[in-house]
């Protein structure tokens, strides 16, 4: 446990004791990060951020709950969050009230190492963007600009402590890039792809596979058409199918099941939801995840959470809240607030049943390749389960690729998931999780 | 405050450790003037070209009634500051929560050593930066009450669950009701190497509703909701019940809607919230953020034809209570009103400090950041289409198959100029006339195409608050529009 953290977990107690609060929990984490973004070969702005905040959590004599967050850590400012949450717990909830997670005092197994990488120097990061943008520009005469672009490292450091003795906390470094690159070319609308990458630190960052797939995917995008509209196949990129996943998780939030605003009941568990071709795990700490967390807001130990398996509802995320009034542990996925939310970590998608036939860009006709799904904020009614979606893609005609000008994709993401044909066997890294081409029949698209 | 130094001596860098500054730890006012002053001065004598500090103290509740029960009520207090540092057109920004003399030191040095400047030697005169007597709108508009005349956290509750139950007997095939609200309370100092020395109380509060329908497979799911920026009294003074009628009633046609058709259609987007059209198929394109990355088509366009000459549009701080208001922008700017289009000819762009400086537009007030981990950048305020000289019934005469958008959802746009929005609540048009829901529908199209095709706007000009996402964070704007009609667009739908 840091200095930092020991002094927090010390003070707090004092004040909950001397302001009269028995019980009560924290969960905090401190960043401290450094960016850049460049433009022709000039930095363009660099931010570098040291932040820190904390949730309280506080139980009154009615065995009510309330919370406060607050960025001010000094024992003042404690204080004054401890006494507000006391307030706002008068007007907790009295039914199902919160309570501490039964394994907040269970220690972590996972083989994580809880350390940092050493910072790059702004300098170097600097020059690390500028060169990557450089090659960008150079790998087409029609690349004009790199108009997004990042560098990024940072640091993170999180606890959690209870006043019945429980103390977790973890540290760790991530460095990302990002480069999005757009086109010019006379009498052709812009076109722009782009692509990203993150890793534990600067040195394991993989910037040039970031620069070839924004490369690759941009020319790809120059010569385009539009697109008839009517039904496809739809070959999802593991990232669209994920960003899709992740708009509808309410499939899997055993929050979102307990509140009526979800696709599912919690009857609809053990039920087939999707092709049987399809298994999902929500696995926090996947050896690819960079961001694992070995703990939630809660102080649970995370753990790989079965979803769906050969299409079938296997599971729920849950809370210590949730897990309790379905009967069952919780899962580790949970955030603390004075409503306890329940989140996804990080997604693993994978084949279920072996598939009866295989399918290939390679030899398949007519056949659309989704590689983005743009405007989910928007597109998607994750209470009702439908979409409709502006995308970046091909048509894709045995291998022959031809970049798709301006499309929607519309449907309904249970139908999607009874409608896969076919998962691919060779998995993707994306930030979301690890997943492969998704083969879906018969989706709406519009084009001309 | 004091400040322990002979007032006649100029400021030397060496005695800096020795100066015992004690702020006011409660509010942003003139004991802040002699720390910040001498910090700029200390960034300028390190050999920067303009400094900024941004104070910021924010408190924030938010309430959410869910059927029948408060299920939370979340509180949050931060304190924070960003330290923006340019050498010509390069800049740097820096951001802590410590607000002691000692930390916003340390993220200046921080920002200063970013641009590759150290702070200046032990005996080197540090000049002095002579700010402006604070220019306080939270006093002199009487804000320093606001956050103690807002509504408490038990009428909050009251007022939601009250809410929802009239949403209740409203609305038919209830599967779940939800009402939010939240107060924002911002109080904001900004001190910059120019002078400015300026100081705002912001209070930004929304409420609203959303509803879940269902009646077997068919579902549907409504929003709505309000914003204000200057009233305490706002929540009491919500008048939820014509709200939950009207959620109700537009839950309750969407339950059976079918799914639109997909294809090129005549449009009709009713007034307020339909003004995302332009937030984001041309408002976005005009903020010198955009121009800096060229990413908007219109960035030498200035003086020139980019829109129908029946579209004048505007973005403004200015008008009364609406979302986006604001007194001065996060550089310290008092409000603007912008003309950006007049008659289909662009008058203008929407510009920061930065922007301005980057690409020689004036300055428009628009400087705007979701909290103090943000530099600022050049973004909307409230963004309308002004009213046009139509009626309503104009539009829909004019339309033989068209769809009518009642309610929109959120949209963006892209770096090739690609927007694209989704609508909550459509309806066909046929003959001129409104038949039957449609649902699922999504407007897609390229900004340079879609504000040639705004052929009629009609008189009644509404606003409706929304959150905007970009570079600079999360902020709160206006857009608006009176009801108006796009000659074609591309609808995405099964």
């Amino acid at each position: 446990m840091t200095v930092a953290n020991r002094e927090i977990a010390s003070y707090a107690k004092e004040i909950a004791d001397k302001i009269g609060i028995k019980k009560f929990d924290i969960y905090g984490s401190a960043v401290d990060e450094t960016s850049v973004q460049v433009d022709s070969g000039e930095p363009k702005q660099v931010k570098a951020s040291n932040r820190s905040g904390v949730t309280v959590r506080v139980w009154n004599e009615d065995n009510t709950m309330g919370v406060t967050s607050t960025t001010d850590v000094d024992p003042k400012g404690l204080e004054l969050a401890l006494k507000t949450a006391y307030e706002a717990s008068f007007f907790g909830v009295k039914e199902n009230v919160p309570d501490f997670s039964p394994e907040a005092t269970v220690p972590i197994n996972a083989d994580i190492p809880n350390e940092k990488a050493p910072q790059a120097a702004v300098s170097q990061l600097i020059a690390t963007l500028i060169t990557a943008e450089k090659e960008l520009l150079s790998a087409h005469p029609a690349i004009k600009g790199v108009p997004y672009n990042g560098l990024s490292q940072r640091d993170v450091d999180r606890f959690y402590l209870n006043s019945e003795g429980a103390i977790k906390n973890e540290a760790r470094s991530y460095a990302s890039i990002y480069l999005y690159s757009k086109t010019e070319e006379d009498g052709k609308k812009p076109r722009s792809a782009g692509a990203f990458r993150i890793s534990r630190g600067l040195d394991e960052l993989d910037i040039q596979a970031c620069l070839k797939e924004a490369a690759d995917k941009t020319i790809s995008h120059l010569n385009y058409q539009k697109v008839k509209s009517g039904k496809y196949t739809v070959v999802f990129s593991p990232e669209a199918f994920l960003s899709l996943l992740g708009a509808f998780s309410n499939l899997f939030n055993a929050q979102s099941i307990l509140d009526k605003q979800s696709l599912s009941t919690p009857e609809s568990l053990g039920t087939p939801i999707a092709s049987p071709l399809l298994s999902v795990c929500d696995d926090a700490l996947h050896p690819a995840n960079v961001a694992a967390e070995t703990f939630d807001g809660e102080g649970t130990p995370t753990r790989r959470v079965p979803l769906i398996q050969e299409g079938v509802l296997t599971g729920f995320l849950h809370s210590a809240g949730t897990a309790k009034r379905f009967n069952t542990q919780p899962t580790g996925n949970a955030n603390m607030g004075a409503k306890v939310t329940v989140g996804s970590h990080f997604y693993h998608v994978y084949p279920g049943t072996a598939a009866e036939k295989e399918y290939s860009l390679e030899e398949a006709e007519n056949v659309i390749f989704i590689d983005d799904l743009q405007a989910l904020h928007a597109g998607v009614k994750a209470l009702q389960g439908s979409f409709s979606l502006p995308f970046d893609g091909w048509l894709v005609n045995k291998g022959v690729k031809t970049s798709i000008e301006s499309a929607t994709v519309a449907g309904d993401f249970l139908e999607v998931l009874k409608s896969i044909v076919f998962v691919e066997p060779e998995a993707e890294l994306t930030p979301g999780g690890v997943c492969p081409k998704i083969w879906v029949e018969g989706l709406s698209i519009t084009g001309e | 405050m004091t400040l322990s130094l002979d007032p006649s001596t100029l400021l030397l860098s060496k005695t800096l450790p020795t100066l015992k500054y004690t702020s006011t730890s409660d509010r942003f006012d003139e004991t802040w003037e002699a720390p910040l002053s001498t910090l700029l001065g200390l960034g300028r004598a390190a050999g920067a070209d303009f400094i900024e500090f941004f104070l910021e103290r924010v408190n924030y509740i938010s309430c959410l009634a869910e059927d029948d029960t408060i299920t939370s009520i979340s509180p949050r207090l931060s304190t924070g500051a960003g330290v923006r540092v340019f050498l010509g057109k390069a800049d740097c920004y820096v951001s802590t929560n410590d607000l002691s003399f000692s930390g916003l030191k340390a993220a200046l040095e921080k920002g200063l050593s970013i641009l590759g400047l150290q702070l200046p030697a032990p005996n080197a005169y540090i000049p002095e930066i002579n700010l402006e007597l604070l220019r306080d709108y939270a006093t002199k508009k009487g804000k320093d009450t606001w956050l103690s005349g807002c509504s408490s956290m038990r009428e909050m509750g009251e007022v939601l669950l009250d809410a929802n139950t009239q949403l209740n007997k409203k609305a038919s095939h209830v599967q779940s009701r939800r009402a939010v609200y939240f107060r924002d309370w911002q109080e904001v100092l900004v001190a910059a190497s120019d002078g400015t020395f300026a100081r705002d109380i912001r209070l930004t509060q929304s409420v609203g509703y959303n509803l879940l329908c269902a009646d077997g497979a068919n579902r549907s799911s409504i929003g709505q909701r309000v914003g204000d920026t200057s009233n305490p009294d706002f929540l009491r003074t919500w008048d939820y019940q014509s709200t939950a009628e009207d959620v109700a009633n537009s839950a309750g046609k969407m339950l059976y809607a079918d799914y639109v058709e997909s294809g090129n259609y005549p449009i009709i987007m009713a007034n307020q919230f339909g003004g995302v059209i332009f937030h984001e198929a041309c408002g976005h394109l005009l903020e010198t953020t955009q121009i800096e990355r060229k990413t908007t088509p219109f960035a030498d366009k200035k003086g020139e034809k980019i829109a129908h000459e029946s579209l004048t549009a505007w973005d403004e701080g200015l008008s009364p209570t609406a979302f986006g208001t604001i007194d001065m922008d996060d550089e310290g700017m008092p409000a603007q009103r912008t003309l950006l289009i007049e008659n289909g000819i662009l008058k203008n762009f929407i510009a920061d400090r930065t922007g301005s400086l980057r690409t020689g537009h004036p300055r428009t007030g628009s400087g705007r950041r979701q909290g103090y981990a943000y530099a600022a950048a050049s973004r909307m305020r409230n963004t309308y289409i002004a009213p046009g000289e139509y009626s309503n019934e104009d539009l829909f005469a004019s339309i033989d198959k068209g769809i009518y958008c009642k309610k929109m959802g959120g949209g963006s746009v892209g770096a090739t100029g690609e927007f694209n929005f989704a609508v909550d609540e459509a309806y066909l048009i046929e003959n001129g006339k409104i038949t039957k829901p449609l649902k699922g529908a999504t407007l897609i199209g390229e900004a340079k195409e879609i504000m040639n095709k705004i052929s009629m706007c009609s008189q009644d000009l509404g606003l409706a608050a929304g959150f905007c996402g970009s570079v600079s964070g999360s902020i709160y704007v206006t857009v608006g529009q009176p009801h108006l009609k796009v000659d074609s667009i591309t609808v995405g739908g099964r």
